[in-house]
């Protein structure tokens, strides 16, 4: 059984791979254009940690956070979110694809349709962002008062890969849900938009209520905020244990299995209304 | 007067369109409050450390996040509206069946993304402008009069951000893959509309700069006049005079490009 | 029932008292809602036999693509049983598309900008197809199909019929079983169709492909199946030979004729009558059997006649007469 569960995922990574390089062949046809929108993409997204730097120039800190340590807020959440973009960004697209119809396309193929939407229209331009959000991080970790080691290194690494997870399954989940609800596409940009904008600042900034809803409802927290208070040597405003600090790989495997199942019902439910 | 008529059924035919996406539209409602909010307490946490930072004072920081969520959809400040449509259209070459029509290409878009505006405008803002009203302290206006102002001023915001993504969507003639246009549009249009931080508190130099260019026509200003910042008839005068001006500007050159690429289409053979 | 599963050959497309319900909700004030059930597929019977061409007919909105769905293990079915080549296609739905392949008219599954070899390719890789039987495959279809020279060009270059072919060669490299073919001629030239058509009569003969076609050209099943099976309603209405239908139908085909200016309704044409007009345009009925020859030059003897096209029977129309009768 294992195995089998195993050798499915092979074959779903295996043919995620195939399609992916369909696509971008497909964006190859198109090479000038293709050059153009990455550098147009690499230097727009700097205009998003523009209006940080901006608000920088009036102030010292934003809730109590300095420059750096919101650069690394930044960095963090916009990295791990390019991450789910670039390879899970083509979720908001099933509402569309139910109605009409080229869903029914991909379930009659033998790929699972999971590794289909997820490969489906593949852009490397993405990598503009994730680009950004990695020259804003490198910057903030050396401007950071942090003691470097192997152990806050690899803090950092996990969060990233945490991160990419959580909102890769915020993806999922908000296209399973169009399953449902074919036009509501845009209540996922609420939490993936939304989400990657509010990590992007310090959580002292936002509501005691609102923290706690990004912390157990939506577990967007640990995506980055968790454990870089951690990092930074900051006081927790909800005042949970010290162990929540390194929770972010059991909570992204925990919304891994919820994705999953969702998903799954999801795509039961169309197959039994097909709309 | 057949053609003002019949640009009128247009725009009355983008409403309807839009007007039936229910589930569409409390989706886009419930986004734009999540986002007031988040944005919202940042800028208490910014207009904390300084007060009257850009010449607001608190309560008008977050009715401009209010207003700033409000016309979203309606001024199409993330792009969209007609502009998918229209670049599917020159993609695959079905524009050139639209310009063998009777009737003007950029006016029959103008109208009908009016419409789609009007629509957004009532279903799409008036919910998060209620809901922020009641979670924070606004700074509305009781005149009736500055919301009447305010209004026209929306609309002259509307036709400056469909001239603009207008002029982008015609890229699309050149550049086979558009997909990336559109996110630059986008990005454009969020940042130097005030979207994501009031235009009059950008400093120095780019200050001036921004609030001089054609996005500051599609939420600043409107906002401005809302919060009672353009008043007066020489403030109110300004304001209308800069989205007019840029409004004419802007459909010239859109007028301009169309005609290029529309030789370009008849060269191809479509 | 027994648990045992064979392939029976009689039975290889085998439905028995299929039904598919739909719940709709509808807004009926501010917030209530009323739901009622919409019977889609209404208890259908059918098997098909290893190596049949079945026609697969009945107007839009019928039921027609519910039951292609539930076939093709789309949808799961509210009622009845479902067999195809042995399987239960809702169950084993990922076993299944293996052995399927389907062709849509109106909706290409090729990759628009890269060469249309690269689409294949891709098959291969999705279908894990064997180098040597892939290569067969591709050999054959591009002979018969006659795409020789097509295979690097970008499909966004090819014309609707290369298209088609390309298309239906994509729904065969993997040596399906079952061909599910939706409005495959549809919007094509003449010779384009007549190769599509000449292809598939082949393809059933030699590979022995069992092929389920759904159109709306009536020539189309003339030319390629002896069965047809009419849905309208969610209910059978007819399973038989073509002839049988043509009986029950009694078709007609339309000559639509162009005068110089607006007239009366044409008369005094033998073996046709007149059934509609519009402007200078109308409409003569006459049966699908006789020749048209001899209606034309009536018609340019006493009209003044600027254009004439000849509509074959529509499906529609042959159902419709099967309800008027």
């Amino acid at each position: 059984m294992a195995e089998g569960v195993l050798a499915r995922a092979a074959w779903g990574l295996r043919a995620y791979g195939f399609i992916v390089a369909m696509w971008v062949r497909s964006t190859m046809a198109y090479r000038a254009s293709f050059a153009i929108m990455l550098a147009v993409s690499f230097a727009t997204t700097f205009l998003d940690f523009a209006a940080i730097m901006i608000m920088f120039s009036h102030v010292e800190a934003l809730g109590g956070f300095s420059l750096p340590e919101v650069a690394f807020l930044y960095g963090t959440s916009s990295v791990a979110f390019g991450l789910a973009d670039l390879f899970l960004g083509q979720f908001e697209r099933i509402g569309g694809r139910v109605r009409d119809g080229t869903m029914d396309l991909l379930l009659m193929r033998p790929v699972p349709v999971l590794v289909q939407v997820a490969a489906d229209r593949f852009a490397l331009r993405r990598l503009g962002r994730i680009s950004q959000g990695a020259m804003v991080l490198t910057w903030s970790l050396f401007q950071l008062d942090v003691d470097w080691n192997v152990g806050s290194a690899l803090m950092v690494l996990v969060m990233i890969v945490s991160g990419g997870c959580i909102f890769g399954c915020v993806f999922v989940l908000g296209g399973a849900f169009q399953f449902w609800a074919q036009d509501a596409s845009e209540v996922q940009n609420a939490f993936t938009y939304g989400g990657t904008t509010l990590l992007q600042y310090p959580p002292t900034v936002f509501g005691k209520d609102l923290v706690r809803g990004v912390t157990f409802v939506v577990p967007l927290a640990f995506v980055n905020w968790m454990p870089a208070l951690r990092l930074l040597g900051r006081d927790d405003p909800l005042g949970l244990p010290g162990w929540v600090d390194f929770a972010s790989p059991a909570v992204a495997l925990l919304c891994c299995v919820i994705t999953g199942l969702v998903w799954r019902a999801g795509l039961r439910a169309y197959r039994s209304t097909g709309s | 007067m057949r053609l003002p008529r019949l640009y009128f059924a247009v725009a009355g035919s983008g409403f309807r369109r839009y007007a039936t996406y229910r589930m569409a539209t409390a989706a886009g409602v419930f986004t734009n409050t999540i986002f007031g909010f988040i944005l919202a307490y940042t800028f208490i946490a910014l207009w904390n450390e300084r007060p009257q930072l850009g010449g607001y004072d608190q309560s008008q920081a977050l009715t401009f996040v209010w207003i700033g969520q409000a016309l979203l959809a309606s001024a199409a400040l993330m792009g969209g509206g007609f502009q998918d449509e229209f670049q599917e259209r020159i993609r695959t070459g079905d524009v050139a069946i639209d310009l063998y029509r009777p009737i003007d290409l950029q006016m029959w878009w103008l109208a009908s993304d009016l419409g789609r505006a009007a629509f957004h405008l009532v279903g799409r803002g008036v919910v998060p402008l209620v809901v922020g009203a009641f979670a924070f302290e606004l700074a509305l206006p009781g005149s009736l009069l500055v919301w009447a102002l305010f209004l026209l001023s929306v609309f002259l915001g509307v036709v400056v951000s469909f001239a603009l993504r207008y002029l982008f969507a015609l890229c699309g003639f050149w550049l086979l893959d558009a997909s990336g246009l559109g996110a630059l549009s986008m990005l454009l249009s969020l940042f130097f509309s005030g979207m994501m931080l009031p235009l009059n508190v950008f400093p120095g130099a780019l200050g001036e700069i921004v609030r001089w260019l054609p996005w500051a026509a599609t939420l600043q200003v409107p906002a401005d006049v809302l919060l009672g910042v353009r008043q007066g008839g020489a403030g109110i005068a300004g304001a209308f005079g800069f989205q007019s001006v840029w409004a004419l500007v802007l459909l010239g050159c859109g007028r301009l490009l169309q005609k290029v690429a529309t030789r370009r289409v008849v060269v191809q053979g479509g | 029932m027994t648990g045992e599963e064979s392939v029976d050959d009689d039975g290889f497309i085998d439905v028995r008292e299929l039904e598919k319900v739909f719940t709709v909700r509808r807004r009926s004030g501010f917030l209530r809602r009323t739901t009622s059930e919409v019977r889609a597929v209404d208890g259908i019977s059918f098997a098909v036999p290893r190596g049949e061409m079945v026609g697969f007919i009945g107007p839009n909105g019928a039921g027609k693509s519910t039951t292609i769905k539930m076939l093709t293990g789309i949808l799961t079915p509210s009622g009845g049983r479902l067999r195809v080549a042995g399987v239960d296609p809702w169950k084993e739905r990922t076993q299944l598309v293996r052995r399927i392949g389907v062709v849509f008219g109106q909706r290409t599954t090729l990759w628009w900008d890269l060469p249309l070899r690269d689409s294949y390719a891709l098959v291969k890789r999705m279908y894990r197809i064997p180098e040597a039987r892939y290569r067969a495959n591709l050999e054959r279809c591009v002979e018969l199909l006659e795409l020789d020279g097509l295979l690097e060009v970008p499909v966004r270059q090819l014309s609707l019929g290369q298209r088609m072919r390309g298309d239906i060669t994509a729904a065969l490299l993997h040596d399906p079983d079952v061909l599910y073919l939706d409005e495959p001629t549809i919007g094509l030239d003449v010779i384009s169709k007549a190769r599509v058509r000449e292809f598939l009569l082949n393809l059933n003969a030699e590979m022995g492909t069992t092929v389920l076609l759904t159109t709306h050209d009536l020539s189309d099943i003339e030319y390629l199946c002896k069965r047809v099976v009419v849905i309208d309603h969610g209910r059978l209405m007819y399973d038989g030979v073509l002839a049988g239908l043509h009986e029950v139908g009694s078709s007609e085909r339309t000559l639509v004729v162009d005068l110089e200016r607006e007239m009366p309704p044409i008369e005094g044409v033998h073996g046709a009558r007149t059934v509609r007009t519009e402007g200078p345009r109308q409409w003569l009925a006459f049966p699908a059997a006789a020749s048209a020859a001899p209606l034309v030059s009536q018609v340019a003897a006493g009209y003044p006649l600027v254009d004439l096209s000849i509509r074959e029977p529509d499906i529609e129309d042959v159902i419709a007469r099967m309800y008027a009768r």
